[in-house]
């Protein structure tokens, strides 16, 4: 079976039910998607498909066929480089574990609504878990994000 | 980062006078110029590294790269480490890398743990301070005597700065005089001189502009390339995951494996001494084939009791006095008398540390010869000993090689190495026939925890004239350290109470005791310890008490700390930028604690609001620190934001309960950390400090729920004593 992932097509061959987070760290050696809890409720495995924010940790990688699939090592466009550029100059990360997750959920927000609301940035990343509580920073982070993509 | 094309080894091993040196001039004197294996740093290969002392290594490209006793895993160290070091070795910033050193006690050991390699307690920089400015000084004059000697002239007319070593028109850089400068006899690390701090370019100063003295760990966690422990796959890596016994202290009675074996993937089901552990091609075969196991549990000396039972029997214990860690004046007599006498119970759950990244390790072993553990570790020398003892090797024989971790708060830090030796015995019973990596899942995290334990505090005041005249801490607590090396035996863990029989308040009359219950369940230090229920019963109960003198609590809180100026301090700052006593509008008000952890001194205030329906909310939290000198102000602030995060996490929605001694909570589902929607505005302020650095990672910590709870109170005049709050006032 087909994949698109980060531009390049692969031949997925494993288990009908694997997730695709498995197929991306282990097979593939994409690692920046990582792993934070495997029931799809604190978003560390947060990928793109077809631009939508998708759990990779309960997605079976046979369920995507045909779809565009982007880790945080194939991310790019104006949202994305905005983010990461955010990130870096508030210095959000502590761990880091879960801000691949949050990176790629904030493009997707980014994307979706370039000029969020304080409620809006709230109500789009809640759904990541960071345990080191860096929240404040993402929410300032977002919003400088949306500064920077002008 | 730990990434190294170079050719040094990392790992050298430096003879015992070598280390007679180390231990009697201090770290700092001591040069090791080449990998042993490697011969002189000049050796073939695209760079070269070559090493100032233990702690700096010198690139031929040009790049100085810090080595870090310290695991990093988010609390900054890498970053603060290496500030240090480059702070006396005039560095520039751009050319600074880090990288975890090797297990080497007496090269690496934490002088707050008794020279063991390890990171806790806050000590990072609090243990280093010392020791890597002299290492940085020394390091630098390595340079300015290789550069002397190369232009001929005296070192005093050699100046470095910014990463460049100058003597009139000549100029190198550091790269190009590393190799002259490993082969220059050091220093002696007394005789070095020290910067003055008016001096410091990178100490104490803010990263104004944004980009500038960022962390150092930053880029490559942003882009995903960063390397954690779990990331750590070498090719025909075998995954194991681990049936644990769903109660504490129970046994594998018997096994039938039949089914697991027979999932596609599954390669080997092996017995250890924690449970079952199936291990296949991949994690998720590993996990399917754990699903079809089919074990019976030996269950005769398992804990079988529920939370509520737990409760119970501790509120037995409360009858009678404990352990007496402290009496002033008349202690518990004091207790009883004229005016009114308060008292209420704090009860406190266990709590699962739930650092993000589960726990993992691998293990390379070849049987007889070597072993290779890559793991977030956070006692590198204690993981080491207890591989090797396992695999039947000596522990140089043990290579461990630390990853950044993906959040710890404690739990990395074990008293019997779990992590490691569950994931040896594994790498034992295959024989070394492939890699293997041990994964924890998040059910395993949560379910087959060390958890911080749970406790009751009894407390008790007794009010008079406007005054509280007496004090009473009676806790109840399961104690972290009792059985284990890090505590004599027969020694009170006085651990279980810090912060709490410390009690700073000049109060004349004080009695605080403990009793230390036993049972199956398995503690450990979680982020703060002791402080993380000792504060909240303190400074919860603090307000009650004052309430009934009729005090402001602010206002009692300073008469009763005017011997403690550095609490003071932080206290009047937190309180001022709050607008304490300024109104507020309605459903809103405002609570604060004080609370002195790991050296350091920090001051919360909340604000809430209480909705009609009785639903709070968390607007603001004002924080004021005093940790000496802040060597990297925007570090600290991100520690007290985190700590003020993972406080609150715990107080308003954490807690693991037991039933007939079985854990009923299992993942983030039903043990819900703080999300963004419940993350208050946070704002930190530091008081400027000359004394030396003490400890950011746990501090924040411990007044975050009081100052909520406090706040609350303010409203509703309720004593909040069981945890979790939850999401009513």
């Amino acid at each position: 079976m087909k994949l698109t992932i980060n531009g390049k097509e692969q031949d997925y061959q494993g288990e009908e039910d694997r997730p695709l987070l498995w197929y991306l760290r282990e097979d593939l050696k994409l690692t920046g998607t990582k792993f934070g809890c495997g029931v799809a409720a604190c978003g560390a495995c947060t990928v793109l498909v077809d631009g939508q924010p998708t759990r990779a940790c309960i997605t079976p990688a046979t369920s995507l066929e045909g779809k565009k699939i982007t880790t945080i090592e194939g991310l790019d466009g104006k949202a994305g480089a905005a983010v990461q550029k955010a990130w870096t100059e508030l210095d959000v990360v502590q761990c880091g574990w879960c801000q691949s997750g949050q990176i790629m959920t904030a493009t997707a927000l980014l994307t979706a609504t370039p000029k969020p609301s304080e409620q809006q940035i709230t109500d789009g990343m809640t759904g990541i878990i960071c345990r080191c509580a860096t929240y404040t920073r993402i929410r300032s982070a977002v919003a400088r994000a949306s500064e920077i993509m002008g | 980062m730990a990434a190294d094309t170079g050719t040094f080894s990392g790992t050298f091993i430096p003879s015992r006078r070598l280390v007679l040196q180390v231990v009697g001039f201090g770290a700092a004197g001591f040069a090791v110029g080449c990998s042993p294996a490697a011969g002189p740093s000049a050796a073939a290969g695209p760079v070269t590294k070559s090493a100032l002392g233990p702690f700096v290594k010198v690139g031929s490209d040009n790049t100085v790269t810090v080595l870090l006793k310290h695991i990093e895993f988010g609390q900054g160290v890498s970053t603060g480490l290496t500030t240090i070091v480059a702070e006396e070795l005039d560095a520039a910033w751009s050319q600074l890398r880090f990288e975890h050193s090797p297990a080497d006690n007496a090269l690496y050991g934490n002088s707050a743990f008794g020279g063991m390699m390890g990171t806790g307690g806050s000590t990072a920089v609090f243990n280093s301070w010392d020791q890597l400015r002299r290492a940085g000084a020394a390091a630098r004059a390595m340079l300015v005597s290789a550069a002397a000697a190369k232009w001929k002239v005296d070192p005093s007319a050699v100046t470095v700065a910014d990463g460049v070593v100058s003597s009139g028109n000549r100029k190198a850089t550091f790269g190009e005089l590393a190799a002259d400068a490993a082969a220059i006899t050091p220093p002696e690390a007394e005789g070095l001189k020290l910067k003055d701090p008016a001096s410091y370019r990178f100490i104490g100063k803010d990263r104004e502009p944004a980009k500038a003295f960022g962390r150092l760990d930053t880029a490559d966690k942003v882009n995903g390339k960063a390397q954690y422990a779990l990331d750590y796959h070498p090719e025909g890596t075998l995954t194991a995951v681990l049936a644990r016994s769903p109660k504490f202290g129970g046994k594998v009675a018997s096994v039938d494996d039949t089914a697991a074996k027979a999932v596609a993937g599954v390669t080997d089901v092996v017995q250890i001494s924690n449970g079952v552990a199936v291990v296949a091609t991949n994690f998720w075969a590993a996990k399917k084939g754990r699903d079809a196991l089919n074990i019976s549990w030996d269950e005769s000396s398992a804990e079988k009791r529920s939370s509520d039972a737990i409760f119970a029997d501790y509120r037995k214990l409360l009858a009678k006095p404990g352990f007496e860690a402290r009496k002033e004046g008349t202690g518990a007599a004091a207790l009883k008398g004229a005016g009114e006498v308060l008292t209420a119970d704090f009860e406190f759950p266990y709590l699962v540390h739930a650092p993000m990244e589960p726990l993992n390790c691998t293990v390379e072993y070849t049987p007889g010869t070597s072993c290779v553990i890559h793991s977030g570790s956070q006692m590198p020398t204690g993981d080491q000993a207890a591989a090797a003892a396992i695999l039947g090797l000596q522990p140089a024989q043990v290579t461990i090689n630390t990853m950044i971790a993906g959040g710890s708060f404690g739990r990395r830090a074990t008293q019997d190495a779990d992590l490691v030796s569950e994931a040896a015995q594994i790498a034992k019973a295959l024989n070394g026939k492939a890699p293997v990596k041990l994964m924890w899942t998040r059910e395993d995290d949560v379910r087959s925890g060390k958890y911080r334990p749970m406790a009751i505090h009894r407390m008790t005041a007794r009010v008079n004239n406007g005054a509280i005249e007496a004090w009473g801490d009676r806790t109840a607590i399961q104690s972290i350290m009792a059985g284990t090396p890090f505590l004599p035996a027969g020694a009170p863990d006085l651990s279980s109470i810090e912060g709490g029989f410390d009690i700073p308040y000049a109060i004349p009359n004080i009695a605080a005791d403990v009793h230390w219950p036993i049972s199956p369940v398995s503690v450990l230090w979680w982020r703060s310890v002791g402080h993380t229920h000792t504060a909240y019963a303190k400074e919860h109960f603090f307000d009650v008490a004052a309430k009934k003198a009729g005090k402001d609590p602010l206002e009692l809180r300073r008469e009763l700390l005017a011997g403690s100026p550095r609490l003071l301090a932080v206290l009047n700052l937190a309180a001022e930028k709050a607008g304490w006593g300024t109104p507020l509008e309605a459903g809103r008000s405002r609570g604060l604690a004080v609370h002195h952890s790991f050296n350091s001194y920090v001051a919360e205030v909340a604000e809430v609001t209480i909705k009609p329906d009785g639903a709070f909310t968390i607007d603001r939290i004002v924080c004021a620190v005093d940790c000496g000198i802040a060597v990297n102000p925007d570090i600290v602030r991100s520690q007290m934001e985190g700590g003020i995060g993972y406080g609150l996490s715990a107080i308003l929605n954490e807690q693991l309960t037991l039933k007939d001694g079985a854990p009923v909570q299992t993942n983030f589902y039903d043990y819900p950390p703080l999300r963004m929607a419940q993350m208050p505005k946070v704002e930190v302020h530091i008081v400027p400090s000359t004394e030396p650095p003490t400890g950011v990672g746990e501090p924040g910590v411990p007044p975050a729920g009081p100052a909520v709870a406090n706040a609350l109170f303010a409203q509703t005049g309720k004593t909040y004593s069981k945890l979790p709050l939850g999401t009513k006032a």
